[in-house]
């Protein structure tokens, strides 16, 4: 491997998928919060809280998380002048963690609103007939049986996740898409090795995570 | 959405006051939130009106945002044709008895899941031109890079389609004779298609989001021409933004439409579809269940 035995190339390549994990953890930890937080809020008795959450969800999950990410940087941090740290390369990273956030939230939301409807409505009859309260129904009865059905779609929304990280690139973040497009230009005759060996790397830790989640969700699945 | 009014009882009088301070509470949260939104940017001063001006003039929408619209549309379509066609070939590849065609489908489909369409799109603009020694245009770099990603992720959903056709199905076609390469073409795969449908079209609209990409090889759609270039004109970048995210939503607001009423035709037709996987309907499907 000519151009990986470059310690300076080595380490870039290592630096790349750095940034993708750090931004995978911190905006899959994100976009949890806030996608239970609009899961509850969309299927709440408060008609307020209901419009909130549809509204996030159809705007966010409609709009290109490129269009997103620009706008993060563009609008929020340039034009708008909201920082989110004084380091330069930092900020951008926060900024592009924002712009993840919000845009996977959604999805979140939608994958725990259809393990909801998953569960049986006599469930929940049966939670509203014993006199449980609607957070009571929620918590004890309904969410355990949807959590357990939401693995795969949850397990599939963060490997999405991990991969939307590369357009973070789009802003300056030196992460792996963007490392790749460097080591290219600078070693024109080595292209095919330089691409294997990125995509190798997330298809090497995507597609086992992937049949994990399967694995899991088939293990875990309420059986009815 | 009426919520899922199985989870909690007909308000009583209780719950209809907690709900209306509820509703009061959080109705002023929210106003609060947008009245902060407005804030920065009226302190920015963002509603000037010559930020805004430039979209009530023919000649933006004429020169950039209509060219943009038609780049978007054009690279969607053209990549739509090609996955579909690269979906289909696949799935039937990895449904082969022979080996030696279902392995190289299944390993050609799991990998191009797994990598990320902004890699293979560079992979594609930048090392590629190395490669044959003249430069990839920037629309056929996006379009192949849409088509093996978005081809992939429909070989699995046919994949699933035909296998969840009934198998008295093909059992019955293979008793009155017929061949397997019949059996696929005329039992298996119109059937799968017509259950396939919704999938297909909401999968057309993780393509149209992911032509958004084509900005970062400066691809003229309408993230580059309705934002970009508007923006550099006009110095408008978040009044830009927004009329292009309102764009996109629209349309793609319309296609989800057209998915489910596709879904509920088909559901009413008795026929069962496959839900779709959140993770693929957010441009990146999983590496593989």
């Amino acid at each position: 491997m000519p151009v990986f035995s470059d310690p300076a190339n080595f380490d870039a390549y290592v630096s790349g998928f750095l940034w993708i994990l750090k931004m995978t953890g911190a905006s899959a930890a994100l976009a949890l919060v806030i996608g239970v937080l609009l899961a509850g809020m969309r299927v709440s008795p408060v008609p307020v809280l209901r419009w909130f959450g549809a509204a996030w969800v159809n705007i966010f999950r409609n709009t290109p998380l490129t269009l997103i990410i620009f706008f993060c940087y563009f609008g929020l941090y340039a034009t708008l002048t909201i920082s989110l740290s004084d380091d330069l390369i930092l900020n951008n990273f926060w900024l592009g963690v924002v712009g993840l956030s919000v845009y996977t939230a959604a999805f979140v939301c939608e994958a725990l609103r259809s393990g909801i409807n998953t569960v049986p409505p006599g469930q929940a009859e049966a939670a509203r007939a014993i006199g449980l309260t609607f957070s009571q129904t929620l918590r004890i009865v309904v969410l355990p049986q949807a959590g357990r059905a939401v693995i795969a779609p949850l397990g599939s929304v963060l490997i999405a996740l991990c991969k939307n990280t590369t357009i973070v690139g789009t802003i300056g973040l030196l992460e792996a898409s963007n490392i790749m497009k460097q080591l290219i230009n600078d070693n024109g005759d080595q292209v095919i090795l330089i691409f294997l060996v990125f995509a190798g790397t997330f298809a090497a830790v995507l597609i086992p995570v992937g049949y994990f989640f399967g694995w899991l969700a088939n293990r875990l699945a309420v059986k009815r | 959405m009426n919520g899922n009014p199985v989870l909690y009882d007909h308000p009583g009088p209780r719950a209809k006051v907690r709900n209306a301070i509820l509703t009061v509470v959080f109705g002023g949260l929210i106003l609060a939130l947008l009245y902060w939104i407005y804030r920065k940017f009226d302190e920015k001063g963002q509603f000037t009106k010559v930020l805004w001006e430039p979209f009530t003039q023919g000649a933006v929408w004429k020169n950039f945002i209509f060219p943009g619209i038609e780049g978007t549309l054009k690279a969607a379509a053209t990549a739509m044709v090609f996955a579909l066609a690269f979906g289909l070939i696949f799935s039937v590849g990895r449904l082969s008895e022979h080996r030696w065609i279902s392995v190289p489908a299944g390993v050609v489909v799991e990998f191009f899941r797994a990598v990320p369409l902004l890699l293979m799109i560079f992979f594609i603009s930048f090392g590629v031109p190395f490669l044959i020694h003249q430069p990839v245009p920037p629309f056929w770099s996006v379009v192949i890079g849409l088509t093996l990603y978005n081809g992939s992720v429909l070989a699995e959903a046919f994949r699933a389609g035909i296998r969840a056709v009934p198998s008295g199905q093909s059992e019955a076609a293979y008793a009155v004779g017929m061949r397997k390469s019949a059996v696929m073409q005329h039992i298996l795969v119109p059937q799968a298609a017509r259950a396939m449908l919704p999938v297909i079209v909401s999968q057309l609209v993780v393509l149209l989001k992911d032509t958004a990409l084509g900005y970062i090889v400066s691809y003229p759609e309408l993230l580059q021409l309705g934002v970009n270039v508007v923006a550099a004109n006009y110095f408008n970048v978040i009044q830009a933004a927004i009329v292009a995210a309102v764009l996109y939503i629209v349309v793609n607001f319309a296609l989800t439409g057209l998915a489910n009423y596709l879904d509920r035709r088909t559901q009413r037709r008795g026929i069962k579809t496959r839900p779709i996987d959140p993770g693929a309907a957010m441009g990146g499907a999983g590496g593989g269940f």
